[in-house]
């Protein structure tokens, strides 16, 4: 089993090195592009001794806890069989 | 009075930090192990800068779970001094002992040069022989120096004269241009709202001596190490 968590900048702060992935591939020839926000993505392999629900919970926690800093990002959970 | 450095894996600041309690204050000063939780001798702790975990994760966020950050969660709360510099500003906010949170500068690049920077209040222990509105000029070593918070603990930080420092121009006036960073309302410090806390960007240790640049760090050493005599009194 596999958790996925997914964070992200809140949507008001700034987020300069999106602006800057933006600008780059603007250059390179993109068109139609708005907006940019980097995030970070984790992959937590479970050894199988969990059921789902305590796998999702142990990743929300972790999410919250350790993965995420809740002044600045969200964070979203994934669980995979 | 006895003071204590913290050292993480990573940190690089701490002999500059050591140098000054030892030399400029004169007391005595140990290192205390990120993995060490005795905290019951000192006075003060210093958490220096650095690169703590490699900046791993975000900046100052693994530090946050050395066992050592319990300690000082306790040491703050019975209202001994604890002064982050750097790194050590970033692991405070982490660790919830002081609000908001340091993120990318603004223009990306990691900024090493000095900078001036205005004292705001001297109401807290650690500015006592400061003037307010003078400007310091101390250099800074960061790439996530940028500091961020929601409007109501903004709010929260200036009607409680918490913003301790700003980045300012050599005149002391605020300017887009001074805040180099992009810092929230220029700020470059702030303390906790019981004042013992304080942490700031700019690096005062690597400021007292005129050898180094500039010794307007020291100011800040003088008024620590003459509140912490004034209580021993």
């Amino acid at each position: 089993m596999k958790a996925k968590v997914y964070v992200t900048l809140k949507s008001g702060v700034l987020d300069p090195q999106g602006k800057a992935i933006q600008h780059s591939v603007e250059l390179l020839g993109y068109a139609g592009i708005a907006d940019v926000r980097q995030g970070k993505y984790f992959e937590i392999a479970l050894d199988g001794s969990l059921d789902e629900a305590r796998a999702r919970e142990i990743a929300e926690r972790m999410g919250r806890d350790v993965l995420s800093n809740p002044v600045i990002e969200d964070y979203r959970v994934e669980v995979e069989g | 009075m006895k003071f204590g450095v913290i050292v993480f894996p990573g940190s690089n600041c701490d002999h500059d930090a050591y140098h000054v309690i030892s030399k400029h204050v004169g007391q005595p000063v140990d290192f205390i192990w990120h993995r060490d939780t005795d905290l019951s001798e000192y006075d003060a702790v210093i958490i220096p800068g650095g690169f703590s975990y490699g900046d791993y994760l975000r900046v100052g966020a693994l530090a946050r779970f050395s066992p050592v950050m319990a300690s000082v969660k306790e040491f703050a709360a019975q209202g001994r001094l604890v002064l982050g510099i750097c790194n050590g500003f970033q692991i405070l906010c982490e660790a919830g002992l002081l609000p908001g949170a340091l993120i990318r500068n603004r223009d990306l690049h990691f900024i090493c040069q000095h900078v001036s920077v205005r004292v705001e209040t001297t109401e807290t222990p650690f500015t006592t022989g400061l003037r307010a509105g003078e400007v310091l000029s101390l250099p800074i070593a960061h790439a996530e120096g940028n500091y961020v918070c929601d409007d109501a603990t903004h709010a929260e930080l200036v009607s409680e004269d918490r913003i301790i420092f700003r980045y300012c121009d050599t005149g002391g006036e605020l300017t887009e241009e001074a805040n180099v960073n992009g810092s929230r309302d220029s700020i470059a410090g702030i303390c906790s709202r019981e004042r013992n806390v304080l942490g700031m960007m700019p690096h005062p240790e690597r400021a007292c001596e005129d050898l180094l640049g500039s010794s307007d760090g020291s100011g800040l050493f003088r008024s620590l190490a003459s509140t912490l005599a004034d209580a021993a009194r």
